[in-house]
């Protein structure tokens, strides 16, 4: 009744399951990062990212500087914010991180009372907990800022954060964390005494969104990072901080003590010694603005610039 | 587009990592839901407990069962088992109902006739059963791939290095073209997978290159 | 499962339902919009999907039309198709309004299919034997649309209509991603504050909310079932699929779409 036909068929139909079962097991080595070669043996790095570029551009300046100087390393970007990255840490997804002093700081000791980078950074050395370590600390900043447009700044006479009292009640745009920081809306209340203060969750960290929300007077104070190229291209003010509400906030690494080797520390440091503000407000510019430039084509060509990497 | 010639390591990158995520949820749920389906097909009381228990899994919101996931599983937060799984549960909870409505259209005769042959239950199931009810099968095995890949995209949200990742960072750069290029690309490779599937269809069951009959009403005169 | 129980309790937290309290919350608030936004789109799509599909489905025009649309429309990844109109409608229109009107027209494209597809199918599924009997009766073709073919038919228009309501609720917890408010902003506000009871609070709201509206939605086909039609063979959660021709050969209308 059935010929050898059938059998044939059935034949082809386990062979094509097989090697798509194949395909399927050789692709999902590394599934959850792009680029990077193999696990290797030893210790790979694992570089991570917050969810927003200028994140993501220094995670690619890393992982580009270590791979260069024959680190094998694997990447995962885009995380989210630091309430997973630091879990990701912990269980030991990623083993290296870019992150900022002063909000890791605050992350650590909600309380904590240094502003300056010098005292961010004893007081950070102090914090970090066993088992991890930060590196040298850059010159490169990209704070939290009270951003307003400059016209409503030279309407109301907007100088300082302060001022925000003439605005009262307000609307603020921000990410979700800025409505319990220290230094955001409990922050705003006690140093500044603006209370009249609606908070409005924007997901996107000083992006388009907020942005856009800013301009448009959907809010009328929105936290926008200094490095944002929008705050040129928008017309915006960032509002003065006479009572340093907002602390420090240099790049800095955060990584794992078990990966820890002289060698890493030289190629991190040497990045954080070369980078600066105006690098970081270029890199995102390149990306975000008009040229849209990939994170790790901004990355590459910033270290061939400073003679980081061939 | 100019971006996307520029950036086609990027996009083939994701590309890859996005079929290796989908592969195995569209494998697994054909290859579990046959015995699923046969099961539910015996009784009627274990159809209506499995095609039940498939409909409330495909319930649940797509971004909370990737949320959930790690706290059930006891993964890590950036594994892409979580992202496997959901699809998988999803791919399933489709499929098992495909299949339980493929066996069951098979013709009573054909499985009478079967019997009266002389074939064991084992031997009607893969002789028989099964062979006919592949027309269905594998149109539904169709419909779970091409969700499976429009689905797998939302995993970008919580860090999955796919396809959607294109749509993550196209917003947050204000970048159209990225969005819009992603959207392609993942069309693309659901319609490479459809043609897959098609092929393999007309290679295993050559029976059913059979001109179609049009069901049109006609009044009568 | 101590996560599970602390975010139930969360659920069930008084403090959690305050009026005027800072955003995400309060929860009541939010499960409103995600309704509303919901049911916004819903009907906007069935005010288009529902003519076209009895069209379709009494005159037999466009059949291909529909199998093809309804599949094609399966792949769209919604993710895109969501940031996608938010940056094109936030070009023009403010923001506030733009994640709303991005979302809702995200929403309706992709209610539209299924919709579609309960109809077409359900007219389609209506014997012939009873079209015919009422034209011979010397009903119109309206007529027999609205009072012979319709009526036959609502379990399955009511499944396309269910499907995509599940549908936009599963989408609209993703637009929470730009900032459109509803179920999805106590999730993402949770994973931004390392909050394990929003965000499985949020997941388990939001799941709960589907499955109950899923299962109003099945008795609701169940109780227009018309009496006395031997409709076994009809499958009324998983509209359209199973409908063999001749040669063995499926008319794929496809399932319900009912995930991104």
């Amino acid at each position: 009744m059935f010929t050898a036909n059938s059998r044939a068929r059935g034949a082809i139909g386990v062979i094509a399951v097989g090697a798509v079962l194949a395909l399927a097991g050789c692709a999902t080595t590394d599934p959850t990062g792009p680029a990077g070669p193999s696990e290797g043996s030893g210790d790979t790095i694992k570089i991570g990212s917050f969810q927003f570029p200028e994140s993501e551009i220094l995670g690619n300046i890393y992982a580009l500087a270590l791979e260069d100087a024959g680190f094998d390393v694997e990447t995962t970007f885009n995380i989210g914010p630091r309430q997973a990255t630091i879990p990701a840490l912990e269980d030991g997804s990623i083993n290296l991180i870019p992150e900022y002093n002063g909000n890791l700081m605050f992350f650590y000791d909600t309380e904590a009372e240094a502003r300056s980078t010098e005292e961010v950074d004893a007081a950070l050395a102090e914090l970090v907990p066993e088992g991890f370590q930060v590196l040298d600390s850059s010159a490169a900043e990209d704070k939290d800022a009270y951003v307003v447009t400059q016209a409503k700044a030279e309407e109301f006479g907007l100088k300082e954060i302060g001022d925000l009292k003439k605005l009262e009640p307000l609307t603020l745009g921000a990410n979700p964390q800025f409505g319990e920081l220290g230094y955001g809306v409990p922050g705003l209340a006690s140093v500044y005494g603006v209370t009249k203060v609606t908070f409005k969750s924007i997901e996107d960290y000083g992006g388009p969104d907020t942005v856009k929300a800013l301009v448009d007077d959907a809010v009328q104070v929105a936290d926008i990072y200094t490095t944002s190229p929008d705050l040129v291209a928008q017309k915006l003010l960032v509002l003065e901080d006479p009572e340093n509400l907002i602390a420090a906030q240099n790049v800095l690494p955060l990584l794992n003590s078990d990966i820890y080797s002289d060698k890493l520390a030289e190629v991190l440091n040497k990045i954080s010694a070369a980078l600066t503000t105006d690098d970081l407000i270029e890199l995102r510019d390149r990306v975000e603005g008009t040229e849209k430039a990939q994170a790790s084509t901004a990355a590459k060509e910033w270290l061939v610039d400073k003679g980081l990497i061939k | 587009m100019d971006w996307a010639i520029a950036n086609r390591e990027l996009i083939f990158s994701l590309a890859l990592t996005h079929v290796s995520l989908c592969v195995l949820p569209i494998v697994a749920s054909f290859v579990l839901s046959i015995p699923i389906g046969w099961l539910a097909n015996r009784r009627p009381w274990a159809r209506t407990l499995i095609i039940s228990a498939g409909s409330l899994l495909y319930t649940i919101p797509s971004l909370p069962l990737f949320v959930m996931l790690p706290y059930l599983l006891g993964t890590r937060i950036t594994d892409a088992t979580n992202i496997l799984v959901a699809l998988t549960i999803y791919a399933i909870a489709m499929m098992v109902r495909s299949a339980s409505d493929a066996l069951a259209a098979v013709p009573a005769d054909a499985i009478n006739a079967a019997t009266a042959v002389g074939y064991s239950r084992w031997g009607r199931f893969w002789r028989v059963e099964f062979p006919l009810a592949g027309p269905v099968l594998l149109a539904g095995a169709r419909v779970v791939s091409v969700s499976t890949i429009a689905l797998a995209s939302v995993g970008a949200i919580i860090g999955s290095a796919n396809l959607g990742y294109l749509f993550t960072n196209g917003k947050q750069r204000d970048f159209l073209d990225e969005i819009l290029i992603g959207i392609v690309a993942t069309l693309v490779i659901a319609l490479v997978f459809d043609l897959v599937l098609v092929l393999l269809g007309r290679i295993l069951m050559p029976w059913n290159r059979a001109t179609r009959v049009r069901r049109t009403r006609t009044a009568v005169a | 499962m101590q996560f599970f129980l602390d975010a139930l309790l969360w659920l069930f937290d008084p403090a959690n339902y305050v009026p005027g309290t800072q955003s995400p919350l309060p929860i009541q608030d939010r499960i409103g919009e995600h309704l509303l936004y919901t049911a916004l789109s819903v009907a906007a799509a069935a005010l288009i999907a529902l003519p076209l599909g009895f069209f379709i489905g009494h005159t037999g025009r466009g059949r291909q039309f529909v199998i093809a649309f309804t599949g094609g429309m399966r792949a769209v990844p919604t993710l895109g198709l969501l940031m996608a109109l938010f940056l094109i409608v936030g070009s023009t229109v403010p923001f506030t309004q733009a994640a709303f009107v991005a979302s809702i027209v995200a929403f309706v494209i992709l209610a539209i299919p299924s919709i579609l597809a309960g109809a077409y199918a359900g007219i389609e599924s209506v014997s012939p034997a009873a079209v015919d009997a009422a034209r011979a009766i010397g009903m119109t073709e309206l007529q027999i649309l609205f009072r012979v073919e319709i009526p036959l038919s609502l379990p399955l228009i009511i499944g396309g209509i269910r499907a995509s309501v599940l549908q936009v609720i599963a989408t609209a917890v993703v637009a929470s991603y730009i900032s459109l408010g509803g179920i999805g902003a106590i999730i993402s506000s949770g994973i931004g504050l390392n909050d394990n009871n929003r965000i499985l609070g949020g997941a388990i709201l939001v799941t709960v909310l589907a499955l109950v509206i899923d299962g109003l939605f099945a008795l609701l086909q169940r109780l227009t079932r018309t009496r006395g039609l031997d409709r076994a063979d009809i499958d009324l959660r998983a509209q359209p699929v199973g409908l063999v021709t001749v040669t063995g050969s499926p008319v794929d209308e496809g399932k319900s779409n009912v995930h991104s």
